[in-house]
């Protein structure tokens, strides 16, 4: 996977000496101080981040902790102070007026809004059209494009209809379906579902990531609700203050949260939503083989001092779960034989989850399997860790 | 409380002689448009048989503003026919008319340049507030000294009068537009003519159109005043009524003004109500 954005250093300073904030920021004065001090407001101060091809990076802090400045500095709304946004290479902010415009016509899907800002004057189909014109794109290739799309959002039908007569939900579904019409693959969306009721927010969500699956778009989502941001964000990065404080996928930041700040946050999430049996698992301790016959099996369980095992082909594909009692009691009825062969009938069905399986499912797998740890498998079916029992309880606790 | 005086009157009296001057050719062209105009649209007015005309305006405020203030519209027009102010009515509805393009033309790209450029915006507010509270009678003095005397320097007293709250309420209106629906256009990499014809002017059309009804408004009330420099039409009955205390005829004059201004006012608000209401455009 290739960066398609990456940002480097990034601040903006809104005031009229931007020079002189970011030298008393160098030097370690607050921003309270220079907001008192010099008058002028520090928007976003030394942040770097990239965001992946096709990815859906969320921005994620309460108001005023720079998310939306940010974003409107990806696409040179606000004006950088300084630092660097590559976008495919190119540094945007070298680019003069006209070519930032070009720019912006040939990698943007312009923006999706809190409050829509769909054209009140205008039917669906023609504010569908917006960026097109914008383009200049000829009519009848615009139309199309736009009937396509609006298709595409679930909005057929009402092609002629004004704003004023859509719910929230629906135009927002034109906002969405304006961006999408327009041939470029970064897409910037403002808090675009805050303003619809949880029902709507949630479903607008699912269609997102539906329609991000077929369309694949760069996505830079802006949100202060921590849910919609683990729910759409393949990575998010979370900021206070104009800064951000960390980045990374729902899990590392649930499961390694970097400071205080990012915890406080985290604690109101249902924890067993996000960590996934992956996060929580061990290391394999030792396995066993069928090949390896009783006696060696249950020498290596004494050694490692487990009181069961998993057995594994060469191949590292479960094959069951061997309790050490239940070996032993069948040693020692063969006690007298020279080497014994290693019976099936020894083998119990082992608790195999794969490692993205959210723990609440693990928890409800509890009453099935009632013995031994559960084998963590990556998506071909190999071993990969194992959960003790109880250490899903603890990390399920462990934030409340 | 001084033995010296400045000679305010003096320069200002040198200023208008100095451009009268040097610019009199500009201002006899001026005047030729003007009156060019003003006859046209009187001409043209008078052309059919009144009764004609009151039916299409009657018809047209039926369209802009219902049923109701058509009635209003037609009632009133028939008694100005009757009480033979006819010809005036006329040659007021054309002045006002003339100045009103004016206005229009001046004023939407003026309110448009406050409304992008603060420094422009800093300049023209203390020269608005100067045109709206400067008494009107006193533009009438160098109008006429431009003009002489007559319907021009009526049109032009009346543009200077009328101009002021168009380019105000344009100014208000676009920057009033959402900072969003903006941002929107300039996210798609929309150029500044773009942003202004697709969304700044579209969205703040019912204050523009607004400021369009009020500039017309305060137009008539001009045109009244500027009878007193032969601008002619109903301002010239009102003021013979005052001059010879005839009471009645100066009601009558005034009355059909009123009836203008009825017109004028539910045709043009009308209009901005009708576009804006739902959202919606006829265009």
């Amino acid at each position: 996977m290739s960066d398609k954005i990456v940002v480097r250093n990034l601040s903006k300073i809104f005031g009229n000496n931007p020079g002189k904030a970011l030298k008393a920021l160098r030097e370690g004065m607050s921003k309270e101080e220079i907001l008192r001090e010099q008058g002028q407001m520090v928007g976003v101060y030394d942040v770097s981040f990239s965001v992946r091809k096709s990815e859906i990076f969320v921005l994620m802090g309460l108001s005023g902790s720079g998310k939306s400045t940010l974003q409107r500095l990806i696409n040179r709304l606000h004006e950088p102070t300084s630092g660097e946004i590559l976008i495919d290479g190119i540094d945007i902010t070298r680019l003069g007026s006209k070519e930032l415009r070009k720019f912006r016509r040939k990698h943007f899907c312009g923006m999706v809004f809190q409050n829509f800002a769909i054209l009140p004057h205008r039917t669906v189909l023609e504010n569908v059209e917006l960026g097109l014109e914008i383009q200049g794109v000829d009519p009848k290739k615009r139309q199309d494009r736009a009937k396509e799309m609006i298709r595409v959002v679930g909005l057929e039908g009402n092609e002629n209809s004004y704003p004023d007569e859509l719910s929230g939900g629906m135009q927002q579904r034109v906002g969405l379906a304006r961006g999408l019409a327009v041939d470029a693959d970064i897409m910037l969306m403002d808090e675009a579902f805050s303003a619809l009721d949880p029902l709507i927010r949630r479903q607008m969500q699912d269609e997102l990531l539906e329609l991000h699956q077929k369309m694949q778009k760069t996505i830079i989502f802006v949100t202060h609700d921590l849910d919609e941001a683990f729910r759409l964000g393949h990575r998010i990065a979370i900021m206070n203050d104009g800064m951000i404080i960390q980045t990374g996928t729902a899990e590392e930041i649930i499961s390694r949260p970097a400071n205080d700040y990012v915890k406080a946050f985290v604690e109101d999430m249902n924890r067993s939503n996000v960590l996934t049996a992956g996060s929580v698992m061990q290391p394999v301790l030792e396995t066993a083989f069928k090949g390896d016959g009783p006696r060696t099996i249950l020498r290596k369980m004494r050694k490692k001092g487990l009181s069961g095992i998993i057995v594994t082909d060469t191949g590292r594909f479960v094959k069951g779960y061997v309790r050490a009692d239940e070996l032993a009691d069948y040693i020692k009825k063969h006690g007298d034989m020279e080497s014994i062969p290693f019976n099936d009938a020894l083998l119990q069905e082992a608790a195999v989850v794969m490692e993205d399986t959210p723990l609440n499912e693990v928890i409800n797998m509890y009453t099935d399997h009632q013995y031994g740890p559960f084998a963590v498998t990556d998506r071909h079916n190999r071993l990969k860790g194992v959960i003790v029992r109880g250490a899903v309880i603890a990390a399920l606790s462990e934030c409340r | 409380m001084f033995s010296y005086r400045i000679p305010l009157d003096e320069w200002i009296t040198s200023l208008v002689t100095f451009m009268e001057t040097r610019f009199g050719g500009f201002f006899e062209g001026f005047s030729t448009g003007i009156s060019f105009m003003v006859t046209i649209l009187k001409d043209g007015m008078l052309l059919p048989h009144p009764l004609v005309f009151i039916l299409v305006i009657s018809a047209v405020t039926w369209y802009m503003a219902g049923w109701k203030n058509s009635i209003i519209a037609f009632l009133g027009l028939l008694l100005t026919e009757n009480i033979g102010l006819w010809i005036a009515f006329v040659e007021t509805l054309a002045l006002v008319l003339t100045a009103e393009i004016l206005v229009i033309l001046f004023g939407i790209p003026l309110g448009i340049w406050a409304a992008r450029s603060n420094r422009f915006n800093a300049v023209i507010r203390p020269v608005l507030d100067f045109m709206q509270t400067m008494p009107a009678f006193v533009y009438l003095i160098p109008a006429v000294m431009f003009f002489g005397l007559g319907l021009v320097p009526g049109v032009v007293a009346t543009f200077v009068f009328a101009l002021p709250p168009l380019i105000r309420l344009t100014n208000l209106g676009i920057r009033q537009v959402p900072a969003e629906l903006v941002e929107a256009a300039d996210a798609f990499g929309a150029t500044g003519l773009q942003k202004l014809m697709k969304v700044q002017i579209p969205v703040a059309k019912p204050t523009i159109l607004a400021g369009v009804n009020q500039s017309i408004m305060l137009g008539l009330s001009m045109v009244v005043i500027a009878a007193m420099i032969g601008a002619g039409g109903l301002g010239e009955d009102v003021l013979r009524g005052i001059q010879r205390l005839r009471v009645g005829q100066g009601f009558e004059a005034g009355l059909v003004v009123v009836v203008l201004a009825v017109i004028l006012d539910r045709i043009t608000s009308g209009f901005g109500q009708r576009r804006s209401y739902n959202g919606r455009m006829a265009s």
